[in-house]
């Protein structure tokens, strides 16, 4: 069991850095560093460096976190840490 | 109808709602005042958050801030947007996991040190208070524009309404007030902007109107055309970067680790049921703050573009000061737009006056300097909706989503406020044995002082309240953020280390920004000019809470190697919370 949940924390931090690997790429890598050479090209009206400042990383961002609530979900399952349980709600806590 | 009339129904209509929401959802626990009793559904709760999140800045000046800096307002975009993947992926869901009320109660109970969890709850109520005052002052100046009142009253009815359902409600009452503020704020904000996108580039989604050609059948896509119509009259172009790399890279950074270390955010993710629940809450929040987020730049663009061609015609001929269309006189009335009519030629030149480039050519056309005195930035949303000719209705419900937008984040940092203070300082350190209904009670008197201070600091705001904002986020990066990762991630980080790291983070961000803009504030006591020159390594103050992270993350290290690792209990505490089993309620002990 404890050695099952050392490989559950390896397996999360393995996918929170290849998740922050891209959230980096596009945002600071396409948006900022690499901006010059991105905007040599163009999708639409958009220069593409400019596109990925303004609009691209933030929808990348979105994409991030849908992969890595899926993802950790399945973790989840596979692992038997879930909470597969149903909660009372807005009950009062006891003190 | 008459547009103020109209306004004041619209406003006061919300007000309504938000009473009546308040009503019905009163706290009755402890655990409702701070988490809204843990039983927030994850899309309601992403909702909440993006109202909390969403403030006045966000609503009235980020599409302003893009249309007066183009490309390298960039950094804002990426930068409150960006935090919330670290929130997702690094924090929330651990957090939530550890089941307590408060930011602090985390940092004083990981580091068991009561020290600690002072210093956490310093740095949360300078961060927070700062915070407040710009939304206390954007329900004034929403009311004095749109309702015609005296700023100090629309500020009192703001005060009033917040005070009700605050201290009735906690966070529960918040959350939901919270709700309902999200969805007025985001209809006011993309009604103007579907309508301004019609009408420039035919493209009713803001978003492709954007990177769309004009809607005037020349085959000029959107963006160029502004480029060049800023490059004819001496301006630097939209699309191309004006600011240092370096800086720009460190201020997003900034931005994105502020956002993820500011408590009235972080608090928002221990109100829904489960661990999972908060990841995907997160990813809620960010669909729905992307909303406004990706329709802020062509808000931007297209209002500048709009206002670019209603004072230059054609190229090279300018308007005639005594055509101005009837939005430009009604600007000029609140003071928000000047003209000036230097050269006496009853037209009215805007360029850049400040370009030596353009010098020859303003000269040879008898130009003797930039006539438009004043253009407020804010006017880029507040005015869009009549520079589009729409009905006075949309007008009505852009000034109530700005006081929406305002009063829901002013919430938000009021109940972090008010929970620090009656959950950390009162019961964690200076009575603990005190019982949950005068807790309760406790926490209501708490935050209506907290509202009260806060309301006292709208009307008589300091001078240095715009210059504070960094301080918020300079702050929450460089000591909140790092002390909640390595509480996480580093199970051998113990107290002397993480005091050290926040205390180090603190002082070098605090010291770098009151360097250049004055000890305190006070301008006279700055060390050296806050020029880019003076800057260390060209990174401006407002960019120097991620460097004050670096401080703070090694610091931290290297005092944690040389002391006694955290003791056992700790040590279980920190793999507890890195499974998601057995959450259960958030609660006080």
């Amino acid at each position: 069991m404890k050695n099952n949940q050392q490989l559950y924390w390896k397996k999360n931090i393995r996918l929170i850095l290849r998740c922050l690997v891209i959230w980096f790429a596009v945002s600071f890598g396409c948006g900022i560093l690499f901006v010059d050479q991105l905007n040599r090209f163009s999708i639409g009206g958009y220069k593409l460096g400019f596109w990925f400042a303004q609009q691209g990383s933030i929808y990348v961002f979105l994409i991030l976190i849908y992969y890595y609530t899926r993802s950790m979900s399945k973790l989840d399952k596979e692992f038997d840490v879930h909470e597969d349980y149903k909660l009372p709600r807005m009950s009062k806590v006891e003190d | 109808m008459e547009l103020k009339t109209l306004t004041t129904i619209v406003v006061f209509a919300t007000f309504a709602l938000y009473i009546g929401i308040a009503i019905w959802a009163r706290a009755r626990s402890t655990s409702d005042f701070y988490v809204a009793g843990s039983g927030v559904h994850p899309v309601a709760n992403g909702m909440a958050t993006a109202a909390d999140w969403m403030s006045a800045a966000s609503f009235i000046s980020m599409a302003g801030l893009i249309a007066f800096q183009g490309y390298d307002a960039s950094v804002y975009l990426m930068g409150w947007t960006g935090g919330f993947v670290l929130l997702a992926l690094c924090l929330a869901p651990y957090l939530r996991k550890f089941g307590k009320f408060t930011v602090p109660e985390f940092i004083g109970d990981r580091f068991y040190s009561k020290t600690a969890r002072i210093v956490a709850v310093i740095c949360l109520i300078v961060a927070s208070i700062t915070y407040v005052i710009g939304q206390m002052k954007g329900i004034g100046v929403a009311f004095s524009r749109f309702l015609e009142v005296d700023y100090n009253t629309g500020l009192y009815a703001g005060m009033g309404i917040v005070f009700f359902y605050a201290v009735l409600g906690g966070m529960k009452g918040i959350t939901y007030t919270q709700i309902a503020q999200y969805c007025v704020l985001i209809f006011a904000y993309t009604v103007p902007a579907i309508f301004i996108s019609l009408s420039i580039t035919g493209n009713p989604v803001p978003q492709f109107g954007l990177g769309s050609t004009l809607a005037d059948g020349s085959g000029t896509y959107m963006l160029d055309k502004l480029d060049s119509v800023l490059k004819d009259l001496g301006f630097a172009e939209y699309t191309v970067q004006k600011g240092s790399t370096l800086n720009m890279f460190f201020l997003t950074l900034s931005l994105m680790i502020g956002t993820a270390g500011l408590p009235h955010v972080i608090i928002r993710f221990f109100t829904v049921p489960k661990v999972a629940d908060a990841r995907k809450s997160a990813f809620y929040a960010l669909l729905f703050i992307a909303v406004l987020y990706t329709t802020a730049p062509a808000v931007g663009s297209m209002a500048r573009l709009k206002l670019m061609q209603t004072i230059n015609p054609e190229s090279g001929q300018a308007l005639e000061y005594a055509e101005r269309p009837t939005w430009f006189k009604n600007w000029e009335k609140t003071g928000l737009l000047e003209f000036e009519d230097k050269n006496s030629d009853g037209r009215i030149q805007y360029y850049n006056d400040q370009n030596p480039d353009f010098a020859a050519f303003a000269a040879q056309a008898g130009w003797k300097g930039n006539e438009m005195i004043k253009v407020d930035r804010d006017i880029m949303v507040l005015a869009n909706p009549e520079i589009a000719k729409l009905p006075n209705w949309v007008i009505a419900l852009v000034a109530a989503g700005g006081i929406a937008a305002a009063l829901s984040t002013a919430a938000g940092l009021l109940l972090a406020i008010a929970s620090a203070i009656s959950h950390d300082l009162l019961k964690g350190v200076f009575m603990p044995k005190i019982s949950e209904r005068r807790e309760l009670m406790a926490g209501r008197i708490a935050m209506a002082g907290a509202v009260l201070v806060a309301g006292w600091l709208g009307i008589n705001p300091p001078g240095f309240a715009a210059q504070v904002v960094a301080l918020a986020f300079g702050l929450a990066a460089s000591s909140i953020f790092p002390a909640l990762m390595m509480g996480i991630f580093n199970k051998r980080m113990n107290k002397q280390g993480a005091i050290a790291g926040m205390l180090v983070g603190l002082f070098s961000t605090l010291l770098y920004i009151f360097w250049f803009k004055g000890f305190f504030f006070v301008a006279d006591w700055a060390v050296a000019e806050n020029t880019s020159d003076n800057w260390l390594l060209g990174i401006s103050p407002e960019a120097f809470g991620a460097v004050g992270a670096l401080l703070n993350f090694s610091s931290a290290y290297v005092i944690s190697k040389f002391t006694t690792p955290p003791p056992e209990d700790i040590q279980h505490l920190v793999e507890n919370i890195r499974v998601p089993r057995g959450s259960g309620l958030a609660s006080s002990h």
